[in-house]
């Protein structure tokens, strides 16, 4: 390489960059605007309370005297905290596999398969997401209750109400994703002789990975975020299997306002989701599905 | 060691263990049978599961309430559609009714427009995974958390006390004079300052679906594009966008979905002063505040009911898709 060669490399880089100068401001603009409210909360949560309503929290960042570990202290001195985090994972784990399982098989069925009624079904489905929660808390509650299954207070009880509650959702964005998917690839392999069992495990299955990411990213968030349906179907009837919302939610009402432990604890309960987040983004990338298509 | 454990360990593994037992003996069972019957019987083997599921959680319990809608507070006697009648006329609720429009409206356009405009934007730069971390990490955080932090964002005080709110002391030191955020009521500015916090925790989540559309689109498509000639806006414009325009359907449709039923900003940051109400913090005040399940159940009827056109426009792009296929 002759030092022309070199130099007109490094100018097309330079020019390069210059050209994508607006596009690094534009991303991180939005990273600084979507930033300041989440380090607001971080910073109160390292504050004593009386400091939050005297200063702002930035005057915090310039003297940095008045930080203290004491909410997060507080936080996970509860003596339930580590059982909470314990019933948190055994609630959110089952709750998202199954929907996603359940999900998926309907999904394949609305995509790529013909029956009367379908669209009519598949609106149903989806118009369901509608649904208050709180409309149906007393029909299943009774449902739960001892003259019915007599689960109520049970993981199981929450398993099935957060399958049933999550579904709507999963199955349209899986339909979606594997509605788009190109037919040419499903009938060659009903040509090769591939039930649709076949074709749903070694083709739809795996050609819709990101779209099954970015649910179970979901499903697990909404599902260890949830205080509404663990209160409902755990909370009152079985104390011990009450998740960390729940405790968090005691920790708060039980001292009258102490919302500045719900800073601390909103920092601690978000670590999970958020490695759940980073662990699947590898499933973002690029050409995952599109090496398998030959479009 | 924890009992339950195995429990869960049984469900995490045998719950799939079963539903892909179930499917392949489904299969079995379907080759026993004729030629003819088979196409016909396989889709609903493969639904039962999921429709089982949403008959017990949402349809039956949906059955209920529209009933219920018929009914007075205490569920004595069936009075006719004066639930509805009262739902259309009440002047609380036509307040709700425009700010919920407005919710739809300006929460749909903020997340959707933000969260695509994210996805593209991301998709060029190296530290994507950071900075798409950044956007999501709002979502993470509980819903009561996210009210507080922006409670704290738009505090207002009266001077000469100091502001200790972001956006007033960032108005004070421009040299502006603080304004009471999310009590301001001219031009419902205080529903639209409660989007703006929905929508910063949920721009995220239109993000990361766009995103896993816009990471599956055949590169092979782009780089012929780019080689016949096409410029970068002409390949987004041309063959990004209407590949992920399906994906684009599914998460408008779900925001909107999500601006009728959102309720926990405005109950944790105004309990539905300043006019600020909407209509699912209504149906939760008249059920679990004014005691009247008549009242909630009707207001959950009409919400079913107001999705109908989005239902019928996905109805019609999925047909379009499949024709195209």
């Amino acid at each position: 390489m002759t030092a022309e060669t070199v130099r007109a490399a490094s100018v097309g880089r330079w020019a390069r960059f210059g050209r994508r100068i607006p596009l690094h401001f534009v991303v991180i603009f939005l990273m600084v605007i979507w930033l300041i409210p989440t380090i607001g909360l971080l910073v109160n949560s390292f504050r004593p309370p009386e400091a939050l309503t005297e200063s702002g929290w930035w005057t915090a960042i310039f003297s940095p005297s008045q930080f203290t570990l004491n909410n997060y202290a507080h936080v996970l001195a509860q003596s339930n905290i580590s059982a909470g985090f314990v019933n948190s994972l055994f609630i959110s784990i089952p709750a998202t596999v199954i929907p996603i399982m359940v999900a998926a098989f309907a999904a394949y069925a609305f995509a790529w398969m013909k029956f009367p009624g379908r669209d009519i079904l598949f609106v149903v489905v989806v118009g369901l997401l509608v649904v208050p929660l709180q409309s149906t808390f007393i029909p299943i509650l009774t449902l739960y209750g001892p003259k019915g299954l007599n689960i109520a207070g049970s993981f199981l009880a929450v398993w099935l109400a957060h399958t049933g509650y999550g579904l709507p959702f999963a199955i349209y964005l899986l339909r979606n994703f594997m509605g788009e998917l190109p037919r040419e690839v499903f009938e060659s392999a009903a040509i090769d002789g591939a039930s649709p069992v076949t074709s749903f495990f070694r083709l739809a299955l795996p050609m819709t990975v990101p779209a099954i990411a970015a649910l179970a990213i979901f499903q697990f968030l909404f599902v260890w975020n949830d205080l509404l349906v663990a209160l409902i179907y755990i909370g009152a009837q079985n104390p011990d299997n009450a998740p960390l919302t729940i405790v968090v939610s005691n920790l708060v009402s039980s001292l009258g306002g102490g919302w500045q432990y719900l800073a601390a604890a909103a920092f601690v309960t978000m670590a999970l989701p958020l490695a759940v987040f980073l662990a699947l983004q590898r499933y973002f990338v690029r050409g995952i599905v599109g090496g398998s298509v030959k479009g | 060691m924890d009992p339950r454990l195995g429990t869960a360990v049984i469900v995490v593994l045998g719950v799939p263990a079963v539903l892909i037992g179930y499917i392949w003996l489904t299969e079995r069972v379907l080759g026993l049978l004729g030629q003819r019957a088979r196409p016909r019987l396989r889709p609903w083997l493969w639904l039962a599961p999921a429709l089982a599921f949403l008959i017990v959680f949402l349809v039956y319990p949906s059955i209920g309430s529209l009933i219920r809608s018929f009914q007075n507070a205490a569920g004595t006697k069936f009075v006719g559609l004066d639930n509805y009648a009262w739902f259309f006329n009440d002047d609380a609720t036509l307040i709700a009714l425009k700010n919920s429009l407005i919710w739809l409206v300006v929460l749909t356009g903020l997340t959707v427009g933000l969260g695509l405009l994210i996805a593209v934007l991301v998709d060029r730069v190296r530290y994507e995974t950071v900075a798409k971390s950044v956007i999501f990490v709002p979502l993470a955080i509980s819903m009561v958390a996210a009210s507080v932090i922006w409670t704290f964002m738009y505090d207002y005080q009266v001077p000469p006390n100091p502001q200790v709110g972001t956006l007033n002391a960032a108005l004070g030191s421009a040299g502006i004079a603080p304004i009471a955020w999310v009590q301001i009521s001219d031009f419902s500015l205080n529903s639209i300052l409660l989007v703006i916090v929905m929508a910063w925790m949920w721009t995220g989540f239109c993000m990361v679906i766009l995103s896993a559309s816009l990471k599956g689109i055949n590169p092979e498509l782009l780089e012929a594009a780019r080689v016949d000639g096409a410029t970068e806006r002409q390949v987004f414009r041309r063959i990004t966008l209407p590949l992920m325009a399906p994906t684009i359907a599914v998460v408008m449709t779900t925001m909107v979905i999500t601006a009728l039923k959102a309720f926990d900003v405005v109950y944790v940051m105004t309990s539905g002063h300043f006019d600020t109400q909407v209509v699912a913090f209504q149906l939760i005040q008249e059920l679990y505040n004014f005691g009247n399940p008549g009242r909630a159940s009707a207001i959950g009827i009409v919400l079913l009911l107001a999705i109908v056109p989005v239902m019928a426009f996905n109805v019609r792009r999925f047909r379009a898709q499949e024709a195209i296929r």
